[in-house]
Order: structure tokens, then sequence, then C-alpha cells
């Protein structure tokens, strides 16, 4: 499968323990020879298992700031969650500055691009009246679990694209209006908090080619940024509290203006709430807002910040902002007209369980509830599997085998023992030296009983 | 039970417990997954297969909720021991409902069972014996041709 995980396993880190496995919301990863494996067809890069992992094994792939020498031009595209990483007296004109002084050219916030989606949510609710709930799609993990998990649900997706891509959009229009600069040699970097973003950029949902060409990680610009916070470059804010709100849970609903909603974060959380949708519960909520991380972008693995300090700062930031300006003014300055928010195509991406043929799966749905019940059933994970029912049905595929359970294994060791041990007892005739005539006793003697023990 | 040609199931259901409330469906949900139907098909069987679960914690004293694959078609069937049901045109109609006050607050009781299911099912027979009980049987076809 030609898909790209930013989710990945450092092999000389991993121990093989387990704290992975029972973690991942797509029971993605087993423990083959010693190593938590990712099975690619599965993860939906939400980076729970980075979070699980104690022994740092589980890392983000993502770009190095030094590539900013490969393009003539460059921009820096900071997620509206960045802003909660700092003290709420440090507003967006000091963020931004610092961010400049990185190297780059311009910096566009992605909380402009919010503005813009929300504006657009707003419409696409209104517009499309046959389908509820909607689902938002501006967490990449949760666009991918519903693709994976729920495949039936792909039709409640909002298929807008991001913030993300279209700031990056807007800033690469208005970098070529302003210098006249070739678009290819501009490079847009954004600054992420998670690695579900870093693959919406690598490996776009719909397969088309993404305008973000580079993505860092928030946490390795974090100590330059901090040392750059000097200058006050109120000129650079570019967008309002409506779209910088959308860094924690909660704020895009609010932006969308859709009432009647359901906010849900933390991937666990959003699974449970998909499970509702999926046996048509929930038909009377109009939007649902579902972030992978807990507490939304603010939780993502590669910000820095508490998330609970994260989401106050964040608050209390957008609190104090000015009152906001409208959104088509501000474009209008930037010599923005309309913008209209490109549609995405959501496609199911259905894990193929047992077997593609009915009657071959129903026959190994069956050999996996009863090797299930041989299985202990404490899901230990010391197989390899997330649960004992795992690691049935990973027999019946032939990707484990019985023994990989050590109870099982255990169990078998002992009936050889007990074999071995039976065997050895046997004593040919001419060597016995007990009295004739007490043949049955020898028998009795010789066997020890396999369920008895004795 | 399970034979090559098919694949069964049955699950126990309590009337008024909210604590187990679901889990049947829950179960032939992921079942029904573990076979790669189209996911539509899954999604119209699992609505189903809630419904009427729902239907007996809200209504019934106890109850049982079946499913049966085969190459052709999903069969969910919901038998309890309850009150029956007066006048099925009316249960039929959406937003018509005996379910008490309190269950409605809890959000159930909608009325949205039974239209809910005939919406998705591909048939739906209903037999009912007032205070004795009911049985819901419900067919979602998986092939098109020949019906």
């Amino acid at each position: 499968m030609n898909y790209f995980h930013s989710v990945r396993l450092d092999r000389d880190k991993c121990k093989g323990c387990v704290n992975c496995i029972k973690q991942c919301p797509v029971e993605a990863i087993r423990v083959r020879h010693g190593k938590a494996e990712i099975m690619e067809d599965r993860c939906i890069d939400c980076g729970e298992c980075i979070r699980a992992c104690p022994n740092y094994a589980k890392y983000v792939e993502r770009d190095h700031i030094d590539d900013l020498n490969h393009f003539a031009y460059t921009i820096a595209l900071p997620a509206p969650s960045l802003y909660g990483q700092f003290p709420d007296h440090i507003g967006p004109g000091r963020v931004l500055a610092a961010i400049k002084e990185l190297g780059f050219d311009d910096v566009w916030e992605v909380a402009l691009g919010a503005e813009i989606v929300s504006q657009a949510v707003g419409e696409y609710f209104k517009s499309n009246r046959q389908i509820r709930p909607l689902i938002s799609s501006a967490c990449p993990a949760v666009v991918r679990l519903v693709q994976v998990r729920f495949p039936a649900l792909v039709d409640h997706i909002i298929p807008l694209e991001s913030p993300m891509h279209v700031t990056a959009e807007l800033a690469r229009q208005a970098a070529v209006a302003k210098t006249g600069i070739d678009p290819n040699k501009i490079g847009i970097f954004f600054f992420s908090p998670c690695p579900a973003k870093v693959t919406a950029v690598k490996s776009p949902v719909g397969g088309s080619r993404s305008p973000v060409d580079r993505v860092l990680a928030v946490a390795d610009v974090y100590g330059d940024l901090l040392h750059n916070l000097r200058q006050e470059r109120p000129d650079l804010a570019r967008a309002d509290k409506t779209g910088i709100a959308w860094g924690s849970s909660g704020g895009e609903q609010a932006a969308s203006g859709i009432g009647n909603s359901l906010i849900v974060d933390g991937i666990h959380n959003v699974l449970s709430v998909l499970e509702e949708i999926e046996l048509g519960r929930l038909a009377d909520i109009d939007f649902i807002e579902a972030q992978a991380c807990p507490g939304g972008c603010i939780g993502g693995i590669l910000n820095v910040t508490n998330r609970f300090v994260a989401k106050v700062q964040l608050q209390h930031l957008v609190r104090d902002l000015p009152p906001e300006r409208p959104l088509a003014e501000r474009l209008q300055q930037l010599g923005v007209d309309k913008i209209q928010v490109p549609q995405i195509v959501v496609e199911p991406r259905p894990i193929v369980h047992l077997d593609r043929d009915l009657k071959k799966a129903m026959q190994k749905l069956q050999q996996a509830n009863e090797l299930e019940e041989q299985l202990p059933g404490l899901d230990c994970g010391s197989c390899g599997a997330p649960t004992c029912r795992a690691l049935a049905e990973d027999i019946v595929v032939g990707k484990a085998v019985e023994t990989d359970c050590i109870f099982v294994l255990r169990e078998r060791i002992m009936d050889l023992a007990l074999g071995t041990y039976n065997l050895a007892r046997t004593v040919p005739p001419a060597m016995d030296k007990r009295k004739a005539g007490m043949k049955e006793e020898r028998d009795a003697a010789k066997r020890i009983d396999p369920d008895s023990g004795t | 039970m399970t034979s090559t040609n098919s694949y069964d199931l049955s699950l126990p259901v309590k009337g008024r417990c909210f604590v187990t409330a679901g889990q049947a469906a829950s179960k032939i949900k992921r079942t029904l997954e573990t076979f790669n139907l189209p996911p539509k098909l899954v999604r119209c069987a699992a609505i189903c297969a809630y419904e009427a679960e729902m239907n007996i914690v809200t209504h019934a004293c106890r109850g049982q909720v079946g499913l049966r694959v085969t190459e052709k078609a999903i069969r969910i069937v919901a038998e309890d021991e309850g009150p029956g049901i007066q006048d099925v045109d009316l249960a039929m109609k959406e937003g018509y409902s005996t379910a008490s006050q309190e269950i409605r607050e809890m959000g159930f009781g909608a009325g949205m069972g039974l239209p809910n299911i005939k919406r998705c099912a591909d048939e739906l027979i209903i037999d009912t014996y007032p205070n004795k009980g009911t049985r819901v049987e419900i067919i979602i076809h998986l092939q098109t041709n020949g019906g």
C-alpha cells in the first residue's frame, strides 16, 4: 500500500513492551520479533502510541527548518494552537515576529484560513440538509478514522479543504502577486501540533497534492521561538479571535455558528460518538466537532506546553484581543475578493477483516470464536496482539499461531512434559523387578493423568 | 447453529436495563464488519438491530436479538416477552410512542424505532400478541438481483 504514515517506530528504542498496542484506537499495532510494528492499512496517524510509549520509540516523521535553503521565498504557517504555547501577555504580534526571525520571508496564520473555512462550513450546513449530523473534516486523524473504521459515515464528513490548505493557497498567491516570484520557488512551511497534519500534507485525503511544502514540529522550533520573542509586529497579524479560538476544542463549533452541535475530543471519545452515529443515533444533532487530541489541537503531541495551561492561555489571549474586524474587510485589504474553499473527496478505506469472500469470512469468524474460548481472556498482550480476540482473529488469517499465547504454550509444555515423564517411567519387562501378578498396579503407577496431574 | 452456509448469533436482551442496552446491536455490528459487506448495508443492519433491541429494552421484560447472515441476506429477528403492540399501523408512524415520560426524558421512546427500521430494511415482518410479546423480523438483501 502506497500511503505515507508520519507515525514511525524507532526500532532501536522499542523494547517490545505492550503499552502502545493497548492504546491504539484501531488496533493497528502488533509486537513482532520484539518490536511494535504498525499495520499501515489501519494506522490513522493519531499519535496515541507516541503518548503511550515510555521509551520514546514512536516518533513523528517531519521536515527540518534547514530546508528553508531549498526555496527562494519562504512563508511560515503557524497553527492556531501555537499561541496557546506562550503566556497570554505574549500576543500574536510578538509570536509572529519571532517566527519571522527564524528566517522566513513572511508568515500567515492558519487561523485566517480557519475563519474562511468556518464561513464555508456554515454555508455547506445550510445548503446540505439531507445528512445529519455533519462531521467536521478539520482533524485529519478523525477523517482517517471514519474512512477506516466507519466507512458508512464518509458522507457525513463536511468535504471542505482544511484551514491549513486554504491558508497555504492564499499565502502563495499573495507572495506571487507581491514579488512576482515563480510559485514553485516559494516554500510554505506549516508548524504542526500533531502527526496527523503531517500526514495530511504528505498524503492528502483524496490524493491531490498539498499546497504545503514542508511540515515542522512546533516542539522543534519552540526553543528558538522563545529566544526570538523580542519584537512586537502587530502588522503581521491577519487573523482574528474567531480563527485563533480554533486551537482549542469548541473553537471551531463557535466559529461555524451552528448552534445545535456536539463537541468531542480525545480519539477514544470520538470513537464512541461515531459508534453512536453509526447506530443511527444523534440524527437530531446538526454538527459534530471532533478532534483526536484531548482538548483539541493544543493537546497535540508536537506541542510543548501542558494542554490545560495552553487552554487557559489561549482563552485569555482570545478574550483580551481587540474587537474583531469583519473577515471580508480584512481579506479585501489583503487583496483577496471571494474565496471558494475547495471540496475534497473522502472515500471509504475499510479494513479488510478475515476474508474478502463472505463464506470464508463466516467460517473464519466461527473459528475465531472457538479459538477465543480457548484463550485465557486476560488481554495481557504478551502475544503481541492487544486482546485475546485480536489474537484469535490474527490466528485465523495466518498472522499468528495459538502458541503465541503464553498460557496456551504453558499448557502444551505441561502436556509434553507429562507425556515425556510417562514415557520415561515405562520399564521393559525384562528389567521390571516388581513381583509378578501385580500387573495392574504396575500400569497404574506408570502413568500420570494429565487432567488431575496425579 | 451456524452451518457452513450461514453465520448465526443469538443475544439475550434485558428489559429496562440501560446498562446493557445496545450491547447486542454493537455485537451484531462488529460481527457484520468482519464480513467485509458493503458499509452502507452494515450500517442499515446496525440501525435495525439497535432500534429492535431498544424496543425490547424500553417496552418488554426480556427478549433476544438473533442474527443470521447468508450469502443472500442479513436477517435480524427480535423476540420479546412484553406487552405487544396495540396498533401496529400507529406504531409505524413517525413520532408515535407509548413509552413513559421517564423513558422519553432519557432520550428514548421518540417514536422513531419502527419507522427507522422500515426505512433501512428490505423486508419487515411484525407478529405481535397483546400481553404476550412481539416478534420483529428484519431482512436486508445482500444480492440485488432476484431479490
